[in-house]
C-alpha cells in the first residue's frame, strides 16, 4: 500500500484516498474501503432492517462502534427515556447491536457520548484512516487526518453489509488560514469567517485541506471543531495533516495503536502530508490576525458577521434569489438592516453539541462564568459532548463555576443541536449557540439560532446580549 | 430499489435558494423507526401552521401541486444534515424527480439510492421550468431518463447530463449492496493487504 505514495506528487487527501481504493470502476466510481464505521440510534435501523430481510451478516464487526446519541434525554437519563418512539428507537439500537455482535456503549456508560466526540476518545479516528458514520458532521474526524464523512443510511447498510463505499473521487481544496489569531479567536470563529467567504456550497464535490499558521495553532478540540463545520461549506470532509499534537491525543486511547505498533504507527502518520507541488483544483486564502469573534444573524451559516459589525442591508444585494433569501432570513430572525450585532439581545443559551461540547469549550465557558451570573430573562444550559468530558469537567469543578453563574448543567448528547428531544427553543426564542446549523427551525419551530463559540455564547448568557469576547475579558 | 424510466406529471416550483434538509423533514419525524407516513412531513414548517393546518399560501396545498410528482427549486438543494429521511419523505409525497442548478453532495448520493432523479441544470433552463411549474395551464412536465430529456407543455425539450452509471443503475433499479457483495473477493484481497502494512487497525485482532 506504501507504494502509492511514491509517485506523483499527491495531496494529503490523495494519499489517503489512494490507499483505500478496493477497485477502481470502469465508469469513474471507486470501490473504497472504510476502515471505521461509527452508528447511533437514528439512521442504522434501517441498514441492519435490510440485512435481517437479506439474510445478511454485518462484515467486520471489528470496525463497527454504536452509541445512542441524538434522540436521548439530556436529564435524568438514570430514569430511562420518557418518550415512547426515541425509546422503541433507542431499543432497537440495542438490539440491532446484540444480533449483530457489535460492541456497544450504552447509555448510562461513561464513554457515551456525542457519536464524533467519543470517536477521537475512544481513539478510533486515526490518522490516514477511512471513517463514515450516518451523520453529516462525520467531517470532524478530519482534525486527525482521517478521511471521514458523513453518508446516508442506505450507504450505511452497503458499510455494514461490505465494509465499503462505492464513491466518485472528490476534488482537492486547500483553504490557507494565514497569520497568527488574535486572543479570543477560536476554530469556531474561524470557521464561520471561511463559510462566510466560501458560502454553504463552496466545497460542494471537495475534499477540504486547511493549512497554516493559525490551524497548527489550535488544538485538537479546535481543529474538531473547524472540521466539524466543513460540511456547512458544503464539503463531506475536511483534513488537517496530523503532528505531535495528535499524536498526543491519541496516544493510550482505547483503539489507539498499542506499544507493539505505536512507533510503526506514528512513523506512517508521519508521511500523511501533502507532497510538494502537489495539486489542488481550488486554493482559498484567508487572513486570520485581523478576524472578530463572528455571529450568525440569518438562517444559514454563511449568514455571518463579526460581532464588531452590522446586520446586513438586503437591498445591498443584486442578485434576486439572494436577495430574498436574505430578506426572508431577517423576517424570520426579527432583525433590521444595520442592526448592530453586539446589541442583538437573547434569552436562550446553549453550549453543546458535535462543534463545541469538548473539555476546552467547557473550560472556556466556564472562564467566562467564573464569578458572574447570567442576566435576568435568560436560562442557560451547558451539555458536555460525552460522559469522559462531564467527569473531566466536574474533576476540574467546571461544573461547579457553571452552575453557581446560573447555567444548568446537564447529561451527554445532541441534544438543543437538533432539539430530537425536549431540548428545544419556544417560536420566537432566540439562542445564542455553539451548535453547527442556523436553519429555520432547527433547534425547535419559529426558534431563532445565533451560532457562535463557547466564550461568546456564555458571555451573551451574562450580559443579555452579545458582547465581544475581546472586551469582555480584558 | 424503484426503477426510474419515465416520469410524466405536475412539476411545483419552491423558488428558494439552499434548501436544507431540516426544511425538507425536520427533526420530529426522524425518531421513529418506519418510512412510513413520512411525506406527510416533507416540507413541515412551510406546509401547516402551528396547529398542524395546511398553509393555504404553500404550492404543495394547491390544486394541481397537491399531486405534484416534479420539484423545481434554487441552487444548492438538500444541503445540511445527512438525513435520508428527505429522500423518503419525497418518494412518500410522491415526487420522484428534483430540478434545480445544483445538489448537494450527500443529499444527491441519498436520492441515487432510492430511484429519485436529481437533474441540475443550467440558471437559465431553470428559470424557464420554473416559471413553468408555477403556472396551472404549463406545469405539466415529462421526465424521460433513457433519453434524457424534460418535455415542456408546449412540447419543446430540455436536455440534461447525468453519470453513465448511475443513470443505469436508476434505470434497472439497481441494489448496490448486491453489486459490491459479488466483489467480495477483491475486498478480502485488500483486508490481508492491509493487515500486513497497517496491522493497528484491525483493532480486534491484532492490539
Amino acid at each position: 500500500m506504501d507504494d502509492v505514495y511514491k509517485s506523483t506528487p499527491k495531496t494529503l487527501f490523495d494519499k489517503i484516498w489512494d490507499s483505500h481504493v478496493v477497485l477502481e470502476n470502469d465508469d469513474g466510481t471507486s470501490l473504497i474501503y472504510i476502515d471505521m464505521h461509527l452508528t447511533h440510534e437514528v439512521t442504522s435501523w434501517t441498514g441492519f432492517e435490510y440485512l435481517r430481510d437479506t439474510g445478511k451478516l454485518v462484515r467486520r464487526t471489528d470496525k463497527t462502534l454504536a452509541v445512542p446519541d441524538h434522540s436521548i434525554p439530556t436529564i435524568n437519563q438514570a430514569e430511562g427515556i420518557n418518550d415512547p418512539i426515541a425509546r422503541e428507537q433507542v431499543e432497537a439500537l440495542i438490539k440491532n447491536t446484540e444480533d449483530f455482535k457489535i460492541p456497544y456503549i450504552p447509555l448510562l456508560d461513561i464513554r457515551q457520548g456525542i457519536v464524533h466526540v467519543i470517536g477521537p476518545e475512544q481513539g478510533v479516528t486515526q490518522p490516514g484512516s477511512t471513517l463514515v458514520c450516518g451523520d453529516s458532521h462525520t467531517a470532524t474526524h478530519g482534525a486527525f487526518g482521517c478521511l471521514a464523512f458523513g453518508i446516508g443510511s442506505s450507504e450505511v447498510g452497503h458499510v455494514l453489509a461490505t465494509q465499503t463505499l462505492i464513491q466518485r473521487r472528490p476534488k482537492n481544496m486547500k483553504i490557507e488560514i494565514h497569520g497568527k489569531a488574535g486572543a479570543g479567536i477560536t476554530g469556531k470563529d474561524i470557521i464561520l469567517s471561511v463559510i462566510g467567504q466560501i458560502g454553504t456550497a463552496g466545497g460542494t464535490g471537495h475534499v477540504i485541506e486547511y493549512v497554516g499558521q493559525s490551524i497548527n495553532d489550535l488544538s485538537m478540540e479546535g481543529r474538531m471543531t473547524l472540521c466539524n463545520m466543513t460540511i456547512e461549506g458544503g464539503a463531506r470532509a475536511g483534513l488537517i495533516a496530523p503532528d505531535e499534537k495528535t499524536f498526543e491525543y491519541l496516544k493510550n486511547k482505547n483503539y489507539a495503536p498499542n506499544s507493539d505498533h505505536w512507533e510503526k504507527a506514528k512513523d506512517f502518520w508521519k508521511s500523511l502530508r501533502t507532497d510538494e507541488g502537489a495539486k489542488y483544483d481550488k486554493i482559498v486564502s484567508l487572513d486570520a490576525k485581523n478576524l472578530a469573534p463572528q455571529v450568525t444573524w440569518g438562517t444559514s451559516p454563511e449568514n455571518v458577521a463579526p460581532v464588531t459589525g452590522h446586520v446586513p442591508d438586503p437591498n445591498q444585494i443584486e442578485n434576486n434569489q439572494e436577495r430574498n433569501s436574505v430578506s426572508e432570513a431577517l423576517e424570520y430572525m426579527d432583525l433590521k438592516p444595520g442592526h448592530p450585532i453586539n446589541e442583538i439581545g437573547i434569552s436562550r443559551v446553549f453550549i453543546g453539541s458535535c462543534t463545541n461540547s469538548r473539555i476546552e469549550d467547557i473550560r472556556a465557558a466556564a472562564e467566562v462564568a467564573q464569578g458572574q451570573k447570567i442576566a435576568n430573562g435568560v436560562s442557560a444550559m451547558v451539555v458536555p459532548g460525552s460522559g469522559l468530558v462531564k467527569k473531566q469537567a466536574e474533576k476540574e469543578g467546571l461544573d461547579k463555576i457553571l452552575k453557581e453563574a446560573g447555567f444548568e448543567w446537564r447529561e451527554p448528547g445532541c441534544s438543543m443541536c437538533i432539539a430530537m428531544n425536549d431540548d428545544r427553543l419556544a417560536p420566537g426564542e432566540r439562542c445564542a449557540s455553539t451548535s453547527n446549523r442556523n436553519f429555520k427551525g432547527r433547534q425547535g419551530r419559529g426558534g431563532r439560532t445565533h451560532l457562535v463559540s463557547p466564550a461568546m455564547a456564555a458571555a451573551a448568557a451574562i450580559k443579555g446580549h452579545f458582547v465581544d469576547i475581546r472586551d469582555f475579558m480584558a | 430499489m424503484k426503477k426510474f424510466t419515465q416520469l410524466k406529471g405536475t412539476a411545483a416550483a419552491i423558488d428558494k435558494i439552499n434548501i436544507d434538509t431540516d426544511q425538507i423533514i425536520p427533526k420530529q419525524y426522524l425518531t421513529a423507526i418506519t418510512k412510513a407516513g413520512l411525506g406527510k412531513g416533507l416540507f413541515h414548517d412551510f406546509r401547516y401552521d402551528m396547529n398542524d393546518d395546511e398553509l393555504p399560501d404553500f404550492v404543495l396545498n394547491q390544486d394541481p401541486w397537491k399531486n405534484a410528482k416534479i420539484l423545481v427549486s434554487g441552487e444548492n438543494f438538500g444541503c445540511g444534515s445527512s438525513r435520508e429521511h428527505a429522500p423518503w419523505s419525497l418518494n412518500d409525497f410522491g415526487i420522484r424527480c428534483v430540478i434545480a442548478p445544483s445538489f448537494a453532495d450527500i443529499f444527491f448520493n441519498n436520492c441515487s439510492k432510492n430511484g429519485i432523479l436529481l437533474i441540475a441544470l443550467s440558471e437559465k433552463d431553470v428559470n424557464v421550468l420554473m416559471n413553468d411549474a408555477k403556472h396551472p395551464a404549463t406545469c405539466s412536465m415529462i421526465v424521460d431518463l433513457l433519453d434524457q430529456t424534460v418535455t415542456r407543455s408546449n412540447s419543446s425539450t430540455i436536455q440534461f447530463t447525468i453519470d453513465a452509471s448511475l443513470k443505469y443503475r436508476l434505470l434497472n433499479g439497481l441494489d448496490d449492496i448486491e453489486l459490491t457483495l459479488l466483489q467480495s473477493d477483491h475486498i478480502k484481497v485488500f483486508e490481508e493487504k492491509q493487515k500486513l502494512s497497517h496491522p493497528w487497525l484491525y483493532y480486534g485482532e491484532s492490539n
